[in-house]
């Protein structure tokens, strides 16, 4: 179980990123931060995978609390990150320097099996497409079985084919281990495709607006009637979170025109 | 027709690995194209020149024939004595270079790794790489000599500045999502450094060791300027003062030659560390 308890990031420079969260993550749950740019959640993120330091609140993965970056989690950035100078298969096995030369090539090897890259093994980064780049990324982050898989929007700069298919080399490699996932995305479909729950985020400052469950049957339909009223309602959430925001220096100029005129 | 095999090619199954390794009998052949292109130029310089001469256009005394500066660097190698000065020069210049080389990296990757060394090196560094090298002569021959010493040392001078600086802001500008990448594999600072920094610093690397390198065949023309009794550059002094421009000629060339040779050998030295890049500068 991850759990992140008044969990707040103010920046440097006095910048309110993230506002008292909280959140409990089931194991093996799929939860799906999504929001507008700008509310916080690729800093939630950092903050889970140990690469920020928490301004107040603690995260606690089993009751152990999380400071630093911690062998149980793993994370998937927004482009691959691959090094260039490593080919496929050393990418993959970048996390896996403490096991043996036999565990690292069978777990490596059955990677990119589930990638479907196998005939790429050898091959620079710089020779594959940047799908083919993500898949690796994401065999990178799967191969050390993480108990908590973080993605930072690891899809946004597909094309909506290549996408699709990642989605579903996703739930492949995560069917064999069920870790707990958390994904931040900007994308209501990707969202309702891949979690079993929707968290609604709002900016300034960064804070939790609403939890949706999905409950959706796997393999999910994506033409079906619930997937569609699955999305309108994460739709009509986001819709609400920005409202109130606009809403707020309104009900404060009401405020200060009643003091006026009293 | 290889047009045609390669259009083949593509449409074939194989289409993606023919882009990905040409067959070599192919790059070959691009290859020796543009070699020849690169001929092209000086060749026809040397035979309108060479024409001219012939033909009593010109005088040559000055700026003597290229058959006549082919007939001195020809007995200039019979006579064993264009290899010794070859020798001499080299000597200097790969003792000076592996010198400043070393140093560079070793001040370079200091300054780059820590902001407290950088605080306190760079200042100074960059203070005495303002001085122009050469003003370093006549205090290195007081302290070293006229001999091979005070020549190493400021070819060494020559060649530590551009390492230092190459080296160092290659490290600084390391790429911060790939140093994260070890961060999230908890990576120790030292592993850190040979599997991350290390090779990401290599391709900026050779080309500092390469402009390096490039620098330390200048300061031996200018060490042995000031006084030798062999070496390429005593030839370019020695042919001043006796009046022989095929001398100093054929010395520019053994220059051109040897800087040449030297340069495509640190290269292909280099080659396999940045082999994975992905640029189109290559081959230059």
């Amino acid at each position: 179980m991850l759990q992140l308890e008044h969990l707040s990031k103010t920046y440097a420079d006095g910048t309110r990123a993230l506002s008292d969260i909280n959140l409990s993550v089931r194991e093996g749950e799929i939860v799906s931060l999504i929001g507008g740019s700008g509310c916080g959640k690729t800093t939630l993120l950092r903050l889970i995978a140990g690469l920020d330091r928490t301004s107040a609140g603690a995260i606690r993965l089993d009751g152990e609390v999380l400071s630093g970056p911690h062998p149980s989690v793993g994370i998937v950035f927004q482009e691959p990150r691959l090094l260039p100078w490593l080919t496929v298969s050393e990418n993959i096995a970048f996390g896996l320097d403490h096991l043996g030369a036999a565990e690292r090539k069978t777990r490596v090897k059955h990677a990119l099996e589930k990638i479907g890259l196998s005939e790429h093994a050898e091959r620079w980064p710089r020779d594959l497409s940047g799908g083919q780049q993500q898949r690796v990324a994401i065999a990178r982050a799967f191969v050390t079985n993480p108990k908590v898989l973080l993605l930072d929007e690891p899809f946004s700069a597909l094309d909506a084919f290549t996408r699709a298919s990642l989605h579903e080399h996703l739930l492949g490699l995560w069917e064999e281990t069920r870790p707990t996932v958390v994904l931040v995305t900007h994308d209501v479909q990707e969202a309702v495709t891949l979690a079993d729950r929707a968290v609604v985020m709002q900016p300034k400052p960064g804070r939790i607006f609403d939890e949706l469950p999905l409950t959706l049957a796997r393999p999910r339909d994506k033409t079906g009637l619930p997937f569609e009223s699955s999305v309108r309602r994460v739709l009509t959430a986001l819709d609400h979170s920005l409202n109130t925001l606009r809403q707020q220096p309104q009900r404060e100029r009401d405020r200060q025109a009643a003091a006026l005129w009293w | 027709m290889s047009g045609q095999a390669t259009s083949h090619a593509w449409s074939s199954q194989q289409g993606a690995a023919a882009l990905a390794a040409p067959s070599p009998a192919e790059k070959r052949r691009a290859f020796d194209w543009r070699i020849l292109l690169g001929f092209l130029l000086p060749v026809a310089v040397a035979l309108l020149w060479e024409a001219a001469v012939r033909f009593g256009l010109a005088q040559g005394r000055l700026v003597p024939p290229p058959s006549h500066i082919a007939a001195t660097l020809w007995a200039l190698a019979e006579t064993g004595e264009l290899w010794a000065h070859a020798w001499a020069t080299l000597w200097r210049v790969a003792t000076g270079f592996v010198l400043g080389a070393a140093a560079g990296i070793v001040f370079g990757a200091l300054s780059g790794a820590s902001g407290t060394v950088r605080h306190v090196l760079d200042p100074t560094l960059q203070a005495l790489r303002a001085i122009p090298s050469i003003a370093w002569v006549p205090l290195f021959i007081l302290w070293l000599g006229i001999f091979e010493a005070s020549k190493v040392a400021l070819i060494a001078v020559g060649v530590f500045f551009p390492v230092y600086l190459g080296i160092a802001g290659a490290i600084l500008s390391v790429d911060r999502k790939l140093v994260e990448v070890g961060h999230v594999f908890r990576l120790s600072r030292i592993k850190l450094a040979k599997r991350i920094l290390l090779p990401a610093v290599l391709p900026e690397a050779v080309i500092a060791l390469r402009s390096g390198l490039g620098l330390g065949f200048m300061f031996v023309v200018a060490a042995e300027f000031m006084g030798a009794s062999e070496g390429l550059g005593y030839l370019l002094v020695d042919g001043q003062q006796m009046g022989k421009p095929d001398q100093i000629l054929a010395a520019i060339i053994a220059f051109a030659l040897l800087g040449k040779v030297a340069d495509s050998l640190l290269v292909a030295l280099t080659k396999p560390l940045v082999r994975w890049q992905d640029t189109v500068r290559e081959r230059l």
